[in-house]
Parts: structure tokens; sequence; C-alpha cells
């Protein structure tokens, strides 16, 4: 388990971190979201105890991270797979590590092999390691050991789609076996696939926190009709917000498709369809976009790419 | 039942695990130091540039003038080169190269890296004093029997004593410029301005200026230094001086190094 008590962190007079407050728990993959520079990584950095907070503290089974007698075996962190000796080779680097922890040697191999890291890239300088391959000794650098607390900062950068895959699943394993994992991402998609609950960071703020499930049941019905009038018509009776997804006319002939995502849920939507005898081509949970939606809302004020006049 | 036998099975058991021993830091820092490229190449240069300059020595010293003291002291100069950028490399390396990261996750209290790193440097000091003294006899054998003369050997436990002494100095200079300034080519640059450039410009200003030529011991550290690998006749003056000169050049920047490095952001 991790715990963040209002941690702020101060350079200057800029705050990276303000006052952030929150908790992953045991068993459960936690996705800290936020736009470039929103102080995930700051967070991070404060929770393994690289950055010194201004003012709060984070807790990582129940202590602060400096007061674990060998956290390695811990607590497995990765915050940026290049930042590791670039003449050191990948063996080398895990090789140091285990020794830290004291681990045995044939543990090394078994992580190199986890990660898929085989033939002569093991033996190759980190210098001539490509992105993907650095994250994934980052990974095994972090499962060397057997840690029940994961912290890794956006692990997928990098990894191929197979990559991706292999992580989430090992991620949703970890974390059914009772480990905690916390791992920030700017692949929405990633979060909301692996994710139980979400973190969701602007501007050094938490701007949104819990469930997955909870955080994403508004918004997230997604209905696809050849009349879209008579539908928008009859949600606006109903008094059920709608927003126009997608492009404005799908499709080609007389009557093209409309996509409209719907703040209710499915049934609700059918229904008010039903009887206004509007037939629907799709109605369905609005994966991804939600999340995507959610994301950009909550930290449109914080965002680098919105408007101008965006108050901060 | 079998459902949560197995599921309190998987879950993991929370243990918390012993300490990480002293030792093992010791261990794990030393082999940093030479597991890169330019690690084993330093390493490998302190064995060849004893063997070079012991070379240099008998071929080009003149014969009258081989003792043990000459070997040694010859030797002694490439170390005073070698070693602290060693002992530099590996605080600065945490920081230029970033594995900072990775070694203050592992073991977060940064004070026991840092005292593993000192033990680290202290342990390769003291290995290359042997080596120093090593070769330097091989080649104050080697050297006279070429030469036909017997072999001077004047130097007794003390002047080993001494010369590890001075070595050490050094290699806790590099150390505290490395901590202070952690960055590899500015650290190295720092050292070899303190080691090459400042002993010249203070001798010259002792040539020149009267008054600065008897405060001059008290000030320059180096000159210290290099009196102690020349041999361990220091006088009871000369320890002063040594000892005044070490405060305000190694332990006083050391002290300000580590706190920083104690309580600085490891980016």
């Amino acid at each position: 388990m991790i715990s963040v008590a209002g941690v702020t962190k101060q350079y200057g007079s800029f705050t990276a971190v303000d006052d952030v407050t929150f908790t992953a728990a045991a068993g459960r993959v936690t996705g800290f979201l936020g736009p470039n520079g929103a102080g995930k990584s700051t967070t991070m950095r404060v929770i393994v105890g690289l950055t010194p907070p201004t003012s709060g503290a984070a807790y990582v089974l129940g202590r602060r991270f400096v007061d674990l007698p060998n956290p390695g075996l811990e607590v497995g962190v990765l915050l940026d797979a290049s930042a590791q000796h670039a003449g050191r080779t990948g063996r080398e680097v895990l090789t140091l590590a285990a020794q830290t922890m004291g681990l045995p040697r044939a543990r090394v191999e078994e992580m190199l092999d986890l990660v898929s890291l085989t033939g002569d890239e093991p033996s190759r300088r980190l210098g001539d390691y490509s992105l993907g391959m650095r994250q994934r000794l980052g990974i095994a650098h972090a499962l060397l050991g057997d840690p029940e607390v994961l912290i890794l900062d956006e692990p997928a950068n990098g990894l191929d789609p197979a990559g991706i895959r292999w992580m989430r699943d090992l991620l949703r394993g970890h974390a059914d076996r009772g480990a905690t994992v916390l791992l920030s991402s700017h692949l929405l998609h990633e979060i909301e696939v692996v994710a139980d609950d979400l973190v969701v960071i602007g501007h050094g703020r938490i701007v949104a926190n819990g469930a997955k499930t909870d955080l994403l049941a508004t918004a997230n019905i997604q209905v696809r009709t050849r009349y879209p009038d008579r539908l928008t018509d009859a949600l606006g009776t109903a008094g059920v917000s709608y927003t126009a997804a997608g492009p404005a006319r799908e499709g080609t002939g007389a009557r093209p498709c409309r996509t409209l995502r719907v703040d209710a849920d499915a049934e609700l939507v059918g229904r008010i369809a039903h009887q206004a005898g509007v037939p629907l081509i799709e109605l369905r949970d609005a994966d991804g976009a939600g999340l995507e939606d959610m994301f950009l809302e909550l930290t449109a004020a914080t965002q680098r790419d919105t408007r101008q006049g965006a108050i901060s | 039942m079998t459902a949560t036998a197995t599921a309190a099975q998987d879950r993991k058991v929370h243990t918390t695990p012993h300490r990480i021993p002293l030792t093992r830091i010791v261990g794990v820092e030393l082999r940093k130091s030479f597991d890169t490229r330019s690690g084993s190449w330093l390493l490998a240069s302190i064995g060849i540039a004893a063997v070079v300059t012991t070379g240099a020595v008998i071929a080009w010293a003149p014969e009258s003038e081989f003792s043990y003291g000459q070997f040694t002291l010859a030797t002694g100069f490439p170390m005073s080169v070698i070693l602290p950028i060693i002992a530099v490399l590996s605080i600065t390396g945490e920081w230029s190269q970033r594995s900072g990261l990775a070694t203050f996750t592992l073991v977060p209290r940064r004070g026991r890296v840092l005292l593993g790193k000192a033990i680290g440097a202290a342990i390769v000091a003291a290995a290359a004093t042997v080596v120093t003294f090593a070769v330097g006899a091989v080649g104050n054998v080697v050297g006279s029997a070429m030469a036909g003369t017997p072999a001077v050997w004047d130097l007794d436990a003390a002047d080993v004593g001494c010369f590890a002494l001075g070595i050490m100095l050094m290699v806790f200079v590099g150390f505290g410029i490395g901590a202070l300034i952690r960055n590899s080519p500015g650290a190295i640059v720092a050292y070899m301005i303190y080691a090459f450039v400042a002993p010249g410009l203070l001798a010259f200003l002792s040539f020149n200026q009267t008054w600065f030529r008897d405060a001059r011991p008290w000030v320059d550290f180096k000159h210290n230094q290099d009196a102690l690998l020349q041999g361990g006749s220091l006088t009871g003056e000369q320890w002063t001086q040594l000892a005044v000169t070490s405060v305000v050049w190694v332990a006083l920047p050391l002290f300000v190094a580590v706190v920083r490095v104690l309580r600085t952001e490891v980016k």
C-alpha cells in the first residue's frame, strides 16, 4: 500500500505538486494520470524519497521509503529506464541491483528471461539499447526483488504492442496476487484497460480520484443512429444531456449516421429511443473515449494545448 | 474453501527484510567503479602507470639516483591523477549518468551509499599503494642490477604509511570535489586545477612575494600532500600544517558536499 499525505513540492515560487493526497491500495492497479508537467513524476519521486517534499509525507507499506531496510525487496521502482550508466551492460545493471538486495545471481538470468532480453542483448551496453530494450530492462530491475509494491512511471513507453500487452498482463497478475501497483501513463487507453483506480492530476493538484468504474460512470454511452434529430429531441425532452461524437455525417446515402455520447445508462437510452421510434445502429459503453473525455475535461484548465485564456 | 486457500497462498506474505549490510554496499560500490569500459581502463591504468613510470625511471633517470624512494615517488605522480579521478567518477556518475535514481532507491539512506563509496575509494587507494611499492621494489632491483650498482632501500614502514596517507588524502579531495560539483567533466577539471594549476600559481606567488613564502605551508594543501609522498620525514610543524590544510581543503568541502548530497533532489 502507498499513501501520499498532503505532499507539496515547490521550486522557488513554482508549485510542482500542490497538496496531493491519495492512496494506492493493495491488490489493485492505480493509474496515475495527468498531462505533461502535471506533477506525476515529481510525486513519484517524492514517494521513493528521491525528492524531498516541501511539506507532507508519503508512506509505502506504512513506512517512509527511507526507513525501508532493503527497499528493493519490498518496492519495485521504475522511474526512468534511461537513467542507468550507458557503459554498463544490461546484465551488469541487474547484477548490481541483485547484489545490493542480497539476491542470488540466478535471479538476474530469470528476470532477463522474463522480460525477453535474449541472445547477446544482456551483454550489450545500455548505450546501445533501444528505448524498448531499456524499458524491458527497467521492468526487470523493478521486479528483481519480487516486491509487493510496484511504482512505475510510464512503463509502456517504447514497448511494442506485444510488449504492452505482456506488461499489462504482468501488472494485472501482480495486483491479483495482492500487490500494490501504481503506474503513471499518458497512454490513456493503457491505463483504462488495466487500472482499477484512477488518480488524475493537473497542474500539481488532484482533480479526480476514485474507482475507475465510478469515475467513468457518466458520459459513457455511445449511440449511433440514422435519425439523430429525432433522437436528440427525445433526449432533450427526457432531460438527458448528450454530446456529438465523431464526424457530423458518417457514411453515404440518403441517411448518413451520427454518433452521440449520452450521459445515461444504456437501458435508459434504449427506452428513450424506443419511445421516440428511433432505430439505433449501435448502443454501447463508450470505452476509451470516455476516459479521454474525462481526462481532457478535468485537466482542461491546465492543458498546454487548450485555447488561450484558460485559467490556471 | 479451496478458493480462499489458493487466494491466501497467492497473496504475498509480508515479511520485513533485514537491513542491507554496509559490507555489501562497499562491494557494490567497488564493483561500480570498475564495471564500465572507462572504469576498467582506470583500474588497468593503475598497474600500467606503475610499470611505465618505473620503466621510465630505469631508462632515463641518472643511475646514481636509483633508490626505492625515487621509484615510488615517480609512480606517485600518475597515481595522484588516476585515483582521485576514480573517486570523482564514483560520485559524479550517479548524477551525470543518472544511475543515482536506481542507487538511491535501492539504498535510500544516501549517507550509507556515500560511506560505501568512501570505503571503496580508500580500499582502492590502499591497493594502489601496495602496487606502487611492489612495482617500485621490482624496478629498484632490476634498475640497480642493470646499472651494476647495489640497490638502495631508503624507505621504511613510516614512509609507506606516509605515502598511503598522502594518496588517501588526494582521493578524498577528489571525493569531495565530486560530491560538491556532481558533474563528471566539471569535477575532473576542478580537480586538475586544484592538483596541477593551483600549485604552480601558489609556487609562483611564493617566489615573488616574501609575505606568502612563510604563509604558503599553511595554505597550500597540495604542497603538504606532496611532502607526504616524498617520504615520512615531516617535522612537527609540517604535520600541523598538513592537519590545518587538510581541515580547510578536505574536511570542510567534504562536509558541505555530503550535507548537500543528503538533501538535494536526485533527478
